[in-house]
């Protein structure tokens, strides 16, 4: 049996709006969530790229050359920035979420999270590569 | 030579009396060898009898001596006065749970939720006592064995932004003796607790802020179970896709 005591007298306590300040963690989760608005924008910003090649080789470089403006290039940076930021707790995160078990053994986490940065590491210079020699 | 103190900022909180909580401060010797339980214990015998709190085991076991310290959730009687000292120490009660006096706080709602999850051994028949236990393997051990050491301090609820602002969320811990159980060889309940797990405020509640497992004196790690009950459920209904009848012989 549980036992449940007269609701009319707890006291419930409220969380602030300020709670993801409290605690350094806290503001890190907060800062990953919010690096997303930055990757979606970024994303956008492509796919209209994208959008304007299919129009003509002409309507491309203009675009392109918009984007050579102080503020985009500052966006970008930022938006560098943020996506490497995800990225990499994203891998670690995969550490966490996948468990691979040979009998009793557990494959540590370090091992996991270093496989999968390793191997974006690897595309990421690889799709550098091509960008830069093609 | 005089003794050496540290203050106790404490909450009090009186039903029916006091509105809300307030600190209250106690200036004690220091021990260096003293928990803040031992300080706690110090303050009923010697100073205030009138202040209420848990505790039981006083070695990291009962998992009831559960409080916030400085701001942390910390079992209180693993926390030494040392770390603090000289610095003053503020004890309150777990932060995300209604207070019912000083620091004790209301735990029916954590009791509803591990219930919910049926954390115990379900078999669609059980056979009889004459054909022998249940056998296991230590691989099979293995996989569920860390979910299996939680003591139900609830400092992982304390530590769990998303239960403080969605207080439907079933939660670290309950979700992670739900995989404990589900992950568990002699198990076949997985289905009877999809229902619950699947839900809003089931795994998919959890925003995977992660301090739940950074908090928890048994490394039980609740992060990791939630996550792993995702993809579990995320397969589970991939397969009911594909497969006539779910998957389901
Ligand atoms: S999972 Fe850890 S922190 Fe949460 S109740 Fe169990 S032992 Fe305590
Ligand atoms: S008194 Fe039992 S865990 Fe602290």
């Amino acid at each position: 049996m549980i036992n449940r005591p007269d609701k009319a007298k707890l006291y419930y306590p409220h969380m602030p709006a300020t709670w993801w300040l409290r605690k350094r963690s806290y503001f890190m989760f907060m800062l990953r969530e919010f690096t997303s608005v930055f990757i979606a924008i970024y994303l956008v910003v492509f796919l209209i790229s994208l959008y304007r090649l299919g129009q003509s080789e002409a309507a491309y470089a203009a675009f392109v050359d918009g984007l050579r403006s102080p503020g985009w290039l500052a966006f970008h940076w930022v938006a560098l920035l943020f996506a490497i930021y995800h990225s990499v707790t994203w891998f670690l995160s995969s550490a966490v979420v996948l468990s691979l078990r040979l009998g009793t053994w557990e494959a540590p986490r370090w091992l996991v999270a270093g496989a999968h940065i390793g191997g974006w590491l690897v595309v990421s210079v690889a799709i550098l590569i091509l960008y830069t020699v093609l | 030579m005089s003794e050496e103190t540290i203050t106790l900022n404490v909450t009090r909180f009186r039903p029916g009396q006091d509105s809300e909580p307030v600190l209250q401060s106690y200036t004690i010797p220091y021990r260096k060898d003293w928990v803040v339980l031992d300080a706690l214990n110090h303050i009923k015998d010697w100073v205030d009898q009138t202040l209420s709190y848990r505790w039981s085991c006083r070695m990291g076991v009962c998992g009831s001596c559960g409080m916030m310290v400085n701001g942390e959730p910390k079992l209180t009687c693993s926390a030494f006065l040392r770390e603090y000292y000289p610095n003053p120490v503020t004890v309150e009660p777990l932060v995300n749970f209604p207070v019912m006096r000083d620091l004790v706080v209301d735990m029916s709602d954590f009791m509803d939720k591990l219930k919910s999850v049926k954390p115990w051994l379900i078999r669609e028949e059980e056979k009889p006592v004459s054909e022998g236990e249940y056998l296991q393997s230590p691989a099979q051990l293995g996989v569920y064995k860390q979910f299996s050491l939680c003591i139900n301090c609830m400092l992982c609820y304390a530590a769990c932004p998303v239960y403080g602002l969605e207080p439907d969320f079933i939660g670290p811990a309950a979700l992670a003796l739900a995989h404990r159980y589900n992950e568990d060889s002699r198990d076949q309940g997985k289905e009877q607790r999809r229902e619950v797990i699947a839900s809003n405020e089931g795994t998919w509640d959890c925003t995977f802020v992660g301090e739940c497992s950074v908090v928890c004196p048994k490394h039980v790690d609740p992060a990791a179970a939630i996550q792993r009950l995702k993809v579990d459920n995320t397969k589970s209904w991939i397969k009911s896709l594909l497969l006539p009848k779910g998957g389901r012989a």
